[in-house]
């Protein structure tokens, strides 16, 4: 699929590491990734340009911060940026003080109005509510009846008739108020938004119940054509926050960005599976990093920023670029890790990750065999596993708790990561200067892409240890 | 379909008002594929080709420019066989057309479209209600069935979407209908587990007297990138032989089956137009390539 804007970035990212400023031309190159991170993810050409011409303006104006490198900080720009955009006022539902409040569902067809017609009556009724759901799809086959069928699973009665929508929808509120039910929820026919005939019985529909809130449902796949949709129908009937459904599958999701740029109104709720209480409120800093497809890469930062200790970080890699990284410093960087959190978690983060492993379940325990083999070997061993023979095979498998084919494959696998190590530093180390910024990449940089982290083993996963 | 002729003009008018061919020029034409949903990449090989020619003074003029674009974009679509298969057979073995998607596509539909096209070409015709899972979905396959003239099959809601699909088939092996239209519930394609039930009813619907000569995948007009990737996940778990673009009637493009086509190979057969059992075309390059552009 595509390359995330972190894959993409890797390239860049490793050409302007060294520099401890980006020119124009950087800032440019960037940004043109950036720009096609947004469209790959459908955000709309004429939005993604905008939002590029802001971030290059709060880029160059930006301070440059001692502790991330200059095209993290841009990245950081432009997540800020996209998550103001996202976020905003939160929808904060209040009452009418004349029971019953009314909600108006509106949307194309097949974008999910009636399930999450009924998701909102579940919302509401765990809020304390009492709803009522309004079949008004008389157009497509069978709707009114998949409605009811949704109904009786949250438990909320659903009116319908077989006459008009807008008469339907007339007669739904009038039940609501003799039934005493305190929110009505009108679910309506699916249309598209150029058909002005279906526009305007919607807009009947809406002059007849006067709804509180009208909610416009969007697919999370949507194209480029999200926002014209959303104008078409803001502009019939002023729309007072979006549904974002469908956002358990594995679209970018471009189109929330778009919609909630062009109408300005809050994307409320995220529809995030099949079953009815897969609903809940959005959150505009997660999507934010879902559309560019980085990650949590800034989380991560952060989050390493605070776990790591420099100090150690430091010296690891200083002895690193000697050559001289140890089992002990390799086993000291596996701790560091674990205080950022769930590894898998973290390993869905890391930019540069292969994508097998993004996906990959990985537990913390798997980590744990190998702790154990280091933790089962003497010093001298740790320092040299080259001296591990058979014997001390045997005794290190038995210590703990393993085989002597995942002795060998670990001490392999070290013996590689070293010699790339002495590569990289070799490459890195133009004196002094080299080494600090190794030990910045370490120390604060886990987020850095381009691979793996130093000292962060890639051994557990490609050959999963057996216990 | 003429009216998007006219406005083809009318999105170039920038490009074809100008005396040459300029940065403008190169910005408006990949914003329009873009606008299109034709994608980054597609775009960007696009029109990187025209480059070249542009580059070598073959192409000197806005108008020429635009004619190769489309002639490219049309060149790309050509040769692909779009006729859906059936295959005659023993009375007793029917074909079955197997339609899957994501949810929303419009594939029950579809199904009741393509039912009543093939009525009206005489073959009987037998709809199997495989979405199990969609409150009410047999019920408006039933409403579909009864408008075409066709019989239908269905299972008990959340039964196993399998079955009610071979019991169909055998059923209309025993009466001797010529085709089964399989109606499956729409699934997010990176669910796994979902997606394992679609293989299976993918192998089972071939296990007994039908034939599976197509697998048609749904996809929405105004779904952007990530068409693809449902291309590609269908592709894998299902055999998908073929395309139906729906919804086109909207103001969305579909832009994003060009990508489907041209980098899986998977061509588009028909397109859906509205909301009308008679709705349903069959896919013409030239006419979807001149409307991916229209205002």
């Amino acid at each position: 699929m595509f390359d995330t804007l972190s894959d993409r970035f890797d390239g860049i990212f490793k050409r302007l590491r060294g520099k401890g400023r980006l020119t124009d031309n950087d800032v440019d190159e960037v940004l043109r990734e950036i720009r096609t991170a947004l469209l790959e993810a459908d955000v709309n050409v004429d939005v993604a340009r905008t939002v590029v011409g802001r971030i290059r303006e709060a880029a160059i104006g930006a301070k440059l911060s001692e502790a991330l490198d200059p095209s993290q900080q841009i990245v950081k720009i432009v997540n800020a940026e996209l998550t103001s955009i996202l976020g905003g006022q939160t929808l904060k539902i209040t009452y009418a003080s004349r029971p019953p409040t009314v909600v108006l569902m509106a949307g194309l067809q097949g974008s999910g109005k009636t399930t999450n017609s009924a998701k909102l009556a579940r919302w509401f009724k765990s809020q304390g509510r009492q709803p009522l759901l309004v079949g008004a799809d008389l157009q497509r086959p069978a709707a009114v009846e998949q409605l009811r069928t949704l109904g009786r699973q949250i438990d909320v009665p659903v009116f319908s008739e077989a006459s008009d929508p807008v008469t339907v929808a007339t007669r739904g509120l009038a039940e609501a108020r003799r039934l005493g039910r305190d929110v009505l929820i009108v679910d309506t026919a699916g249309r598209l938004a150029i058909d002005a005939e279906m526009m305007n019985q919607v807009r009947l529909i809406n002059e007849a119940i006067q709804p509180d809130y009208t909610f416009l449902v969007i697919d999370a796949m949507t194209g480029q054509d999200a926002v014209g949709v959303a104008e078409a129908f803001h502009e019939t009937l002023a729309i007072d926050g979006v549904i974002l459904s469908k956002l358990d599958g594995d679209a970018r999701g471009g189109a929330a960005l778009s919609v909630k740029e062009v109408i300005g109104r809050t994307i409320a709720f995220a529809s995030t599976g099949e079953k009815l209480d897969a609903f809940e409120q959005f959150h505009p800093d997660r999507m934010a990093s879902r559309i560019l497809g980085m990650g949590d890469v800034l989380t991560l930062i952060e989050q390493a920023e605070q776990a790591f200790e420099k100090d150690s970080a430091e010296q690891a890699a200083e002895r690193m670029m000697a050559g001289e990284f140890t089992l002990d410093d390799f086993l000291e960087q596996m701790q560091q890790l674990k205080k950022m959190g769930p590894l898998s978690g973290i390993l869905g983060m890391m930019p540069g990750m292969p994508k097998e492993l993004k996906g990959a379940k990985i537990s913390d325990d798997d980590l744990k065999p190998v702790e154990a083999i280091i933790r089962a070997m003497t010093p001298l061993e740790r320092r040299r596993p080259e001296i591990i023979n058979g014997s001390r095979r045997n005794r290190i498998a038995a210590g703990s708790g393993t085989s002597v084919g995942d002795i060998n494959r670990l001490v392999k696998q070290f013996s590689e990561m070293q010699k790339m190590m002495k590569r990289m530093g070799g490459m890195a180390l133009g004196g002094k200067k080299g080494k600090r910024k190794m030990g910045q990449m370490l120390g604060a940089g886990m987020g850095a892409p381009g691979g793996l982290p130093p000292g962060f083993p890639d051994m557990p996963f490609d050959q999963p240890i057996n216990r | 379909m003429a009216k998007s002729r006219a406005a083809l003009v009318g999105a170039f008018s920038g490009v074809r008002g100008r005396a040459g061919i300029t940065d403008d020029t190169w910005t408006e034409l990949e914003e329009a594929l873009l606008r299109a949903d034709v994608g980054v990449r597609v775009t960007d090989a696009l029109l990187d080709g025209l480059r070249a020619r542009v580059k070598t003074k073959e192409i000197t003029e806005p108008a020429a420019l635009l004619e190769a674009l489309q002639a490219d974009m049309v060149g790309h679509l050509g040769g692909a066989d779009r006729s859906l298969h059936f295959e005659p057979g023993e009375p007793d073995s029917p074909n079955v057309w197997l339609f899957v998607g994501v949810n929303g596509v419009g594939k029950t539909t579809t199904i009741g479209k393509v039912g009543a096209a093939q009525r009206e070409l005489g073959r009987t015709v037998l709809m199997a209600a495989g979405d199990t899972f969609r409150a009410a979905a047999a019920e408006q396959l039933g409403m579909w069935a009864e408008r075409s003239g066709s019989e239908l099959v269905r299972g008990a809601e959340g039964g196993d979407p399998s079955s009610v699909i071979f019991d169909g088939i055998e059923r209309a092996s025993a009466r001797g209908i010529d085709l089964v239209l399989a109606d499956t519930a729409g699934r997010l394609h990176n669910k796994t587990n979902l997606m394992e039930e679609l293989r299976k009813v993918r192998r089972v619907a071939g296990k007994g007297k039908g034939r599976v000569t197509e697998t048609l995948l749904v996809i929405d007009a105004t779904t952007g990138q990530n068409g693809l990737a449902q291309a590609r996940e269908f592709g894998n778990t299902t055999e998908v032989t073929g395309v139906v673009l729906t919804k086109l009637d909207g103001s969305a493009r579909g832009g994003i089956v060009f990508a489907i086509e041209t980098e899986l190979g998977l061509p588009v057969k028909l397109v859906g137009l509205g909301e009308t059992i008679n709705d349903l075309v069959e896919f013409d390059p030239t006419e979807f390539i001149e409307a991916l552009f229209s205002e």
